[in-house]
């Protein structure tokens, strides 16, 4: 295979790592607008969505919202915003994008994990006289954790793929490796950029997989 | 005078601009719901062995549910680009990473279908002489056919939204025309294919819900039903994963 040969001296060249447009600029910008997106919308979804599943109310929005933005090409809302004068803002349109689209997962499981929380336990913490905020921290919060878990792993897979589309439109990011390669007609290089773009989203995924299994037996220890 | 000028003015809404570029668009629309059926159907002609795989033990399940998931990880972007040297520019690249995408979902939701039939169901039937194959058919498969329609129709949404991303390689229908007016800053073009875009996967899923009304009759007279296949009915597993395009 001659492509991966030539991705392997592509990625292995200091030259392509280095300056404005090259790939630890382009790996820095990626982490720092996929890490502010994930921070702005879990302190947007969590909140809402634990509070939502602990009264138990708006159950078809947070379920229907998963819907909407699987429908919703991340490439046309991208491309929508460089339509507008946010195009001039920066990294705001791709932030913005990447907090759209990693909310619904956010929102949708941690309401699902408060609301799929066992009715006789909840019953029973009443029962033994705990107030709402007591039942949400000992009881409600530790059993929707595994569900919640899996919604801040799906939306940060979501965000790392997002922020690769925003350079289909021009925006920064490590998918622009992969369209100036396109450009270029450089199938070494674009081939070099999807295997950094993959391994990135492979890492996110396991790094999340072990921080979940870190903070696990903490949280059964407290609650036995 | 104001739909004359609108193309001039670039005005986000544009009448003049369905009525003189229709046959663009419509030449966008088929190439997208073609390559969005291609890819669901072979999708689900992979996904249903891989899940009777996956069905036969541990031992299948853990490899065939892995590789899905670490491929469903890996962002379109990447995908398209890392299936290039393999395809060329060609509309099979798109349809491949798409069908590699709908595995996921599929598989999952085939194989939670088939792991929540009755256990009874499959007794009775060989009580009265199934063989395995008759018994998947005509008995599990129906049992299933909710939870599998339900994948199929998540499946199926987030691929016409991913269909979008195959304008990198000059086939992704209706994301082709996003492609095209992004360096005339052509706001007409790009919304109108985004709203497309967007209703097609409604009508899409609408479609489908309606294909499982009607292949899945049993389901509407639930009261009459016993409890053993109401619990079919739950669906799928989680509605945890997301795949926006």
């Amino acid at each position: 295979m001659g492509v991966i040969g030539d991705a392997w001296t592509w990625l292995t060249t200091g030259a392509n790592w280095s300056g404005d447009g090259g790939a630890a600029h382009r790996l820095g910008e990626h982490l720092y607008v996929s890490g502010v997106a994930l921070a702005v919308a879990c302190a947007i979804a969590l909140p809402l969505a634990l509070y939502l599943g602990h009264v138990g109310r708006g159950g078809a929005l947070a379920v229907n919202i998963s819907n909407v933005g699987r429908a919703v090409p991340v490439f046309a809302v991208l491309a929508l915003f460089m339509l507008t004068p946010l195009r001039n803002s920066g990294y705001w349109p791709t932030i913005i994008a990447l907090v759209l689209f990693a909310v619904p997962p956010l929102l949708t499981n941690a309401y699902v994990g408060m609301r799929e929380v066992d009715r006789a336990v909840v019953e029973a913490a009443r029962g033994m006289g705990m107030s709402g905020g007591q039942l949400f921290v000992r009881v409600e919060l530790p059993l929707a954790y595994p569900m919640i878990m899996t919604g801040l792993r799906s939306a940060a897979v979501q965000v790392v793929a997002t922020a690769s589309i925003a350079a289909m439109v021009g925006l920064g990011g490590l998918g622009r490796i992969i369209t100036a390669g396109f450009n270029t007609y450089d199938t070494a290089q674009v081939f070099a950029g999807a295997i950094l773009v993959a391994a990135l989203a492979l890492l996110v995924e396991g790094a999340l997989v072990a921080l979940d299994r870190v903070l696990s037996p903490l949280r059964r220890r407290r609650t036995v | 005078m104001a739909e004359q000028n609108c193309l001039v003015t670039n005005d986000w809404i544009c009448g003049e601009y369905l009525r003189s570029r229709g046959q663009e668009l419509t030449d966008a629309t088929v190439q997208h719901i073609g390559i969005t059926v291609v890819s669901v159907l072979i999708g689900l002609a992979v996904a249903f062995p891989l899940a009777l795989l996956a069905r036969r033990g541990r031992r299948f399940a853990g490899p065939v549910l892995g590789l899905t998931t670490v491929l469903y990880t890996v962002p379109s972007l990447a995908m398209f680009s890392l299936l290039l040297p393999l395809f060329g520019l060609s509309a099979a690249l798109v349809v491949t990473g798409l069908v590699l995408y709908s595995l996921t979902i599929l598989v999952r939701n085939i194989l939670a279908g088939l792991e929540a039939v009755p256990e009874e169901a499959r007794d009775a039937a060989r009580g009265m002489g199934y063989g395995p194959g008759r018994l998947l058919w005509e008995v599990e498969l129906p049992l299933a056919l909710p939870a599998v329609m339900a994948g199929l129709r998540m499946a199926t949404v987030s691929t016409v939204a991913l269909t979008t991303v195959g304008s990198l390689v000059g086939k992704g229908g209706l994301g082709n025309l996003i492609e095209d007016a992004l360096p005339s800053f052509f706001k007409a073009q790009v919304l109108t294919a985004a709203v497309l875009c967007v209703l097609l996967a409604v009508a899409a899923d609408l479609l489908l819900l309606g294909l499982q009304r009607l292949l899945t009759p049993w389901t509407r007279i639930s009261g009459a039903v016993g409890a053993a296949p109401a619990k079919t009915d739950a669906g799928p597993p989680a509605p945890a994963t997301v795949k926006a395009g």
